[in-house]
């Protein structure tokens, strides 16, 4: 019998598959441990030359052994299947390969690999970009590694905040410790460990002299005093001031999770941080080191103690280091046969008893697609080969820095261990235990064919690719990485990136830390997206708001329009009705009677106190102080750069008390606006702002039945265009605001959010009566282009200010406003500024909104449609547009062109203002 | 310069790949040039090479602090497109593009440029209107831009979520289909070994720290490898436009902000165009290694680390996965940060500085990589005739003064609002 | 994510916050327009330590000072801005 293997002893009670056969499993195995004790070499295909790959570790930084665990839209690609705990039901397979793993096709891609170096795409493949691109399809479809789900996640991800005076990540014998210390002084303390049990390395080196209940004991004193301890939990990252992202698994990779939640994010902000993040074993480079029947010693020695598999029966050890003489120990204790061991160092102090040979290195390994069969080795010079069905490897350690690197921490060079272990901090941690220790182990020159000597296993960087690399000029660390993908592939460098620095440093003359590192980017080990967007996902990370009465909408069956975060009523169309007749409809309602339509979602500030007029004269770019009480008037508020920011009504409630209003889309926008003039501009104003957006609900009632309307639900004459009056209607408090949007007599009225439920009944009931109809945005939109009314988003684009929509005659001539230093400069007002007209389809059509306006086809752009419609009684397309030297041309004919929509309308310039001019139909 | 061939590569596969010649060389500064380009990344290497190659100005300098293209062309997201909404922009950006589609023929170096197609998407009838906008404006300046509906998108990208009662239906899309990616850094090695073979000295772990001034003039630059002399000095170090400016007493309307990026482990392809929403501020597209790619907003406070902010990442990819549902279980390999200039009106500077002599390239915002080849060509023209190009003219620095501000969002001049 | 003092409500997230613009930057509604123009469009934008207006958005609302260094993240000092720092 040769391979790995394990004697059963009755737990074997869990089935999972691989690849479609059934295994079984026992509790506490890993998908690795599980596979090895089913004597399962062959495992995967690595990335380029999809070379037969097996289990090379038995933690966190495997880079071969990586499979796709579950199905739909569960299925996780690239789980490390030293990552996943078997649980009943297990679904696993391989990944990148066809048609089968054993048989796969891409493997004649290893037989190219000499024409195949590092970069050799940057090399060929010319010709013009889209003969790339059929290229690249091939590329890509062989390039990826497992398929990528196609269906939604069913599961959820939890996301939750906390606060600890010490973090400790790690739960080795270090980490406990430190988790012990710290708690018993009283810290509260959060423990992580990413493995499914605490222990650290005591789990397969157990500790005589701290004794065989040392971990439980430690764990219960720490739950006693009410440490956090959490299992299967990676520090995922570590940002500025000692922020930690914990990603928690709640269920195994492919599992059913039992509450729903297959992960938890922790968001940790910790007093301090203890890093007991320990070493990765690093492999050894040689011909074929990355066959299955490699495997760093370490993981021998895991495997062994922890899960009771035998990885091989007979065994070559090759190692620069004490480290792996405990694996050839607990080899020993299983009965597998340690053949040799290849020590590179001349002489050492080892354990007697083995078959040890110094000065010696490995050269090659040799064996079938699934299994190691043999080694040979350079012996003092001479070349001997081994029988041997196992190669545990050991070239040093590398601490696991990552975490303290992200925090800023510097890196110090071990010359003994030849590793970058933890040096100056940044933030409030510190590194305890096997990190800031690592085993001496010196630098050993490889002895195989650098071609097939593998540094990066997964992406098939070998010692031949580095060398490549640095002839060609890419010597900067970074470049290295780059051209030849070393450490890009899902370890993220764990174990080959020192590797090739020594490479580098002993070919090219220069030290480990001249050649230098790249910089260790979170996270530590690869997050799940889920988990990372956590429950906003579903709602792609936009909450969702709603209009106060928008159950009485809902019941109307309107179509309802995304409006920023809001939800508004587009129109509510009757049955069998499209959208633009509904319109129309609506529209022709508001003309003709009375409609009814919910504008809660306005900005809306209440300002008061002695200075609110003051203040005001800076927010507006109009007149205020002179508006008497009672009456209101339309303004319009800058930006700094002279621009519209916004615009909408102030309206004076009382002799020191305004109400403002703007638009929708950028209440947030002025609530910090306001604040900020209010707060940073004039603290020493005695003048209050208050955001009342959600507080109103108001509603806009519009057309020529509207002030009679108004009369009799409030039992007093309308106020006049533009006067404002506090009512009562339904028995509720309103102020009723005589505004007009649409160009007919028209009010809006607010009241308290709760509470206008209502108001809206009796005057829906009323406009009814009155042959009205409620009416949507579309309708409004309708209405207010043919009146002739700007918009934010639509005409003030952002790009316009005020002589642009010829809004220059109502600036505050006394200046003092937000923007006023803006207005001057030249561009602003120069010849050739887009500017606000109307045009209308000489022969009727429609007008394509957005349409470009040039003279004819093919001409240069002078303008463009900003907002389409119609006549609303009449027939004809009308539009609003922004043209150049607008006013100047009235009467010019151009044409209305979108080629993406294949409309072209011949347009007549003329002014914005359609519908009533003289604004007659505002009186009553 | 040995030319880059499948038939060298072939010849290589029984010599040991050993004839390639290093990509660029590694000289010694000279004590003065006609040209020194002050920053390595793609923007800066392309300038020089249309210097040596457009203007036969070859006796030029590139300067870099660290190591070449390790600013913010190796950091991005690989997008290259043209479509914007503003006429200066897009026919910068067009002129780039096409550019592009030539490029690795041109510079011999295959920078994997793959016009697969970049669309963006809309979510109501509103924003079709305005996505028509912006293909009406590109179509009717010869810029490609096509309108998909809602059927045209699932069949290029079949993994979106179209139910009707997503959070942010899909409508449609306005597409580019010559738009796409690159492989960044191939960008600027290429860009560099063909400069350096018409003589470009590129100069690599030379910082600049301060103007060498005669009167209101620059004369060249002091540096942590000595001085060096120069007719014009060009800053093309978006990012840090603000600090290297600095040195020579101007203040930039720019302010530097940390933009940061994600790539998830590699899987088979899923994701086959550029996928954008103005809605959602993200971006998502596939590498050719197989890893998708994508980014959101900025961290939109000051910063000049490259250090991101967690919940900024987390967020894009909430949207994303709004978007794209089968992202969830793919997992997040890598989080990156670049430092980015963003200007006050969004778009880029190009052109002379108040100074004489001194030229300056930046204010790229988060948009910097698609321009690469219409950066560097219009910034040679800047820089070897003196004036800007009529391409870049409306780049100028004076336009935040005078009020001529191209603003493509319209947000206004608070970058952080952008 | 920085922990940011609020001198009103004590430390909190940095998600709590928005960055509003240095404190060179804010312009008075009256200054002359050629100040005024400089003061928007021009930054010292420091590799180093500014002075920042800051807001506390989503707790007090209240307007702040940092006094932040944009390479280390340290924040030196938290001050209130606004008419609670008037006295």
């Amino acid at each position: 019998m040769s391979g790995p293997s394990r004697a059963p002893d009755g737990r074997e009670n869990i089935r999972f598959t691989f690849d479609g056969k059934e295994y079984l499993a026992r509790p506490g195995d890993t998908l690795a441990a599980a596979l090895l004790a089913n004597g399962v070499g062959l495992v995967a295909r690595s990335f380029k030359y999809h070379r037969p790959r097996g289990i090379m570790a038995a933690g966190v930084e495997e880079p071969n052994a990586l499979v796709t665990v579950g199905l739909g839209g569960r299925a996780e690609p690239n789980t490390r299947a030293t990552d996943v705990f078997v649980h009943d039901g297990l679904i696993a397979r391989s990944q990148n390969r066809w048609p089968s793993l054993s048989s796969d096709a891409g493997a004649v891609f290893g037989l190219a690999a000499k024409a195949l170096p590092a970069g050799f795409y940057y090399k060929t493949f010319f010709g013009p970009a889209k003969l790339w691109l059929k290229y690249e399809a091939l590329i890509r479809r062989a390039a990826g590694m497992g398929d990528a789900p196609t269906k939604a996640d069913p599961d959820s991800f939890a996301q939750r905040s906390a606060f600890c005076d010490t973090l400790v990540v790690g739960s080795g014998p270090a980490g406990l410790q430190a988790a012990l210390t710290a708690a018993e002084a009283g810290d509260s303390v959060i423990l992580v460990e990413q493995d499914a049990a605490l222990g650290g390395s005591l789990l397969v080196d157990p500790d005589p002299a701290l004794g065989a209940d040392w971990i439980a004991q430690t764990i219960a004193r720490l739950r006693e005093l009410g440490a956090r301890i959490l299992l299967r939990t990676t520090a995922a990252g570590y940002w500025d001031h000692n922020f930690v992202t914990l990603a928690e698994r709640l269920a195994e990779p492919g599992a059913v999770p039992s509450h729903g939640f297959a992960q938890r994010l922790w968001h940790v902000r910790a007093g301090r941080v203890v890093l007991a993040t320990g070493v990765i074993e690093r492999p050894v480079p040689f011909t074929a080191n990355d066959r299955p029947g490699v495997m760093l010693s370490r993981a021998v020695r895991a495997y062994v103690r922890r899960f009771g598999v035998v990885p091989g029966q007979r065994v070559v050890i090759a190692t620069n280091n004490d480290d792996a003489y405990l694996t050839a120990q607990a080899l020993r204790e299983v009965g597998a046969e340690v053949v040799a061991i290849l020590d590179a160092r001349t002489q050492a102090d080892v354990p007697a008893g083995f078959p040890v040979h110094f000065d010696a290195r490995p050269v090659a390994a040799v064996g079938t697609l699934h299994h190691l069969t043999g080694v040979t080795a350079l012996v003092g010079g001479r070349t001997v080969a081994f029988k041997a069905d196992l190669l545990a490897v050991s070239g040093g350690f590398t601490p696991v820095v990552h975490l303290h690197s992200q925090a800023g921490g510097k890196l110090d060079w071990n010359e003994a261990a030849q590793a970058f272990v933890p040096g100056a901090i940044a933030q409030v941690c510190t590194s305890v235990g096997e990190v800031i220790a690592p085993l001496p182990a010196p630098a050993v020159v490889p002895a195989g064919s650098p071609k097939k000597s593998f540094v990066d296993f997964q992406n098939d960087v070998s010692l031949a690719d580095i060398d490549l690399a640095w002839q060609e000029g890419y010597r900067s660390v970074e470049h290295m990485k780059r051209y030849t993908t070393l450490g890009m592939a899902t370890d993220q460098g764990k174990l080959g990136n020192l590797v090739a620095l020594q490479r580098v440093a002993q070919e090219q003359g220069v030290t480990v830390p001249q050649a230098g590192l790249t910089t260790f980017r979170p996270p530590y080990t690869p997050v799940t997206m889920g988990l990372l967007g956590g429950p906003g996902a579903r709602n792609a990370g936009a909450h969702v708001r709603r209009i106060a009465l928008h159950d009485r909408h809902d019941a109307l069956g309107p179509t309802w329009q995304p409006a920023g975060y809001w939800f508004r009523p587009r129109a509510y169309p009757q049955p069998g009705e499209t959208l633009g007749a509904a319109a129309l409809r609506e529209a022709r309602a508001v003309r003709g009677a009375a409609g009814l339509c919910d504008v809660s979602t306005l900005g809306k500030f209440e300002v008061s106190g002695p200075d609110a007029a003051a203040l005001l004269e800076i927010a507006c770019a109009t007149r205020v102080a002179n508006l008497k009480p009672g009456r209101g008037r339309y303004t319009v508020m800058l930006r700094e750069d002279g621009l519209l920011m916004d615009d909408g009504t102030v309206w004076r409630l009382g002799d020191n008390r305004y109400l403002l209003t703007s638009s929708t889309g950028g209440a947030d926008r002025m609530a910090q606006h306001l604040s900020y003039i209010r707060q940073v501009l004039r603290p020493q104003m005695r003048v209050s702002v208050v955001n009342v957006q959600e507080h109103y609900a108001g509603l806009a009632l519009a057309g020529p039945r509207s002030s009679g309307i108004i009369a009799a639900l409030t039992g007093a004459s309308a106020p006049a265009h533009m006067g404002v009056v506090a009512a009562v209607i339904a028995g509720v408090p309103v102020w009723v605001l005589a505004a007009s949007y649409s160009g007919e007599r028209a009010f809006e009225i607010h009241g308290e959010a709760t509470a206008m439920g209502p108001v809206w009944d009796a005057l829906l009931a009323a406009v009814k009566a009155a042959g009205g109809s409620t009416y949507g945005l579309d309708a409004m939109d309708l209405l207010r282009i043919e009146k002739g009314h700007v918009v934010i988003g639509a005409e003030a684009d952002g790009r316009r200010g005020p002589y642009d929509l010829g809004l220059h005659k109502m600036l505050n001539p006394a200046g003092g406003f937000v923007g006023a230093a803006g207005l001057t400069r030249p561009a602003l007002t120069a010849a050739g500024r887009h500017r606000l007209v109307g045009v209308e389809a000489i022969d009727g059509a429609p007008i394509a909104e957005g349409a470009m306006l040039v003279a004819r086809e093919g001409a240069k752009v002078e303008g463009h449609v900003t907002a389409a419609g119609r006549h609303v009684l009449g027939e004809g397309g009308i539009a609003l547009a922004l043209l150049a030297d607008g006013p100047d041309r009235l009467g010019a004919e151009f044409l209305a062109t979108s080629p993406t929509r294949g409309m072209h309308t011949r347009v007549r310039v003329v002014s914005p203002h359609f519908y009533d001019p003289a604004g007659e139909r505002y009186r009553d | 310069m040995s030319r880059y061939s499948a038939l060298g590569l072939l010849r290589g596969a029984f010599n040991g790949q050993k004839h390639w010649q290093p990509a660029w060389r590694d000289p010694e500064p000279r004590k003065s040039y006609d040209v020194i380009v002050i920053g390595g990344g793609g923007h800066g290497l392309a300038t020089a090479y249309y210097l040596a190659s457009v203007h036969g100005v070859r006796n030029v300098a590139v300067l870099e602090k660290g190591w070449i293209g390790g600013g913010n062309t190796g950091r991005n997201t690989t997008l290259v497109r043209s479509n914007y909404r503003q006429p200066q922009l897009h026919n910068l950006f067009e002129f780039g593009l096409k550019l592009w589609h030539g490029l690795s023929d041109e510079l011999n170096y295959n920078v994997m440029f793959s016009p697969r197609g970049a669309m963006f998407l809309g979510h109501s009838d509103a924003d079709m209107a305005k996505l028509a906008e912006l293909g009406d404006a590109m179509r009717c300046d010869g810029i490609d831009a096509d309108l998909l509906t809602r059927d045209q998108v699932e069949k290029v990208e079949p993994l979106l979520d179209f139910s009707r009662n997503a959070r942010f239906p899909i409508e449609g899309a306005v597409i580019q289909w010559r738009a796409g990616t690159a492989r960044h850094d191939a960008v600027a090695w290429g860009y560099a070994r063909a400069a350096d073979a018409l003589g470009v000295d590129i100069i690599q772990k030379c910082e600049v720290t301060g103007f060498v001034r005669d009167g209101d003039a620059v004369i060249g630059v002091e540096t942590t490898r000595g001085r060096i002399l120069a007719a014009r000095t060009g800053i093309c170090v978006a990012g840090h436009s603000g600090h290297v400016a600095g040195l020579a007493g101007l203040r930039l309307p720019i302010e530097s902000q940390t933009l940061q990026a994600v790539v998830t482990e590699g899987v088979k392809p899923m994701v086959q165009s550029v996928i954008m929403s103005n809605s959602l501020h993200c971006y998502i597209s596939q590498s050719d290694k197989g890893g998708v790619v994508m980014g959101g907003d900025p961290d939109n406070w000051p910063s000049y680390a490259r250090r991101g902010q967690p919940t900024v990442v987390e967020h894009a990819i909430a949207q994303a996965i709004g978007l794209m549902p089968a992202l969830s279980r793919l997992r997040m390999l890598r989080t990156w940060s670049g430092v980015t200039d963003m200007s006050f009106d969004g778009a880029p500077i190009i052109g002379p500085t108040p100074i004489d002599n001194l030229f300056l390239n930046g204010g790229w915002c988060y948009g910097g990589f698609k321009a690469t080849p219409a950066s560097g060509w219009t910034y040679a023209h800047t820089l070897a005739t003196g004036t800007p190009h009529a391409l870049n003219a409306p780049f100028s620095l004076e336009r935040f003064m005078t009020g001529a501000t191209i603003d493509e969002t319209g947000v206004g001049p608070m970058p952080n609002h952008r | 994510m920085y922990q940011i003092d609020c001198p009103h409500c004590g430390p909190r997230a940095q998600s709590e916050f928005t960055f509003d613009r240095p404190v060179e930057a804010i312009v008075p509604p009256d200054a002359a327009a050629a100040d005024a123009l400089q003061a928007l469009y021009t930054r010292t934008n420091p590799m180093g330590v500014d002075d920042e207006v800051w807001r506390h958005t989503y707790g007090c609302r209240a307007w702040l000072v940092l006094t932040r260094d944009r390479v280390s993240h340290a924040i030196d000092a938290v001050r209130a801005l606004g008419p609670e720092a008037l006295s």
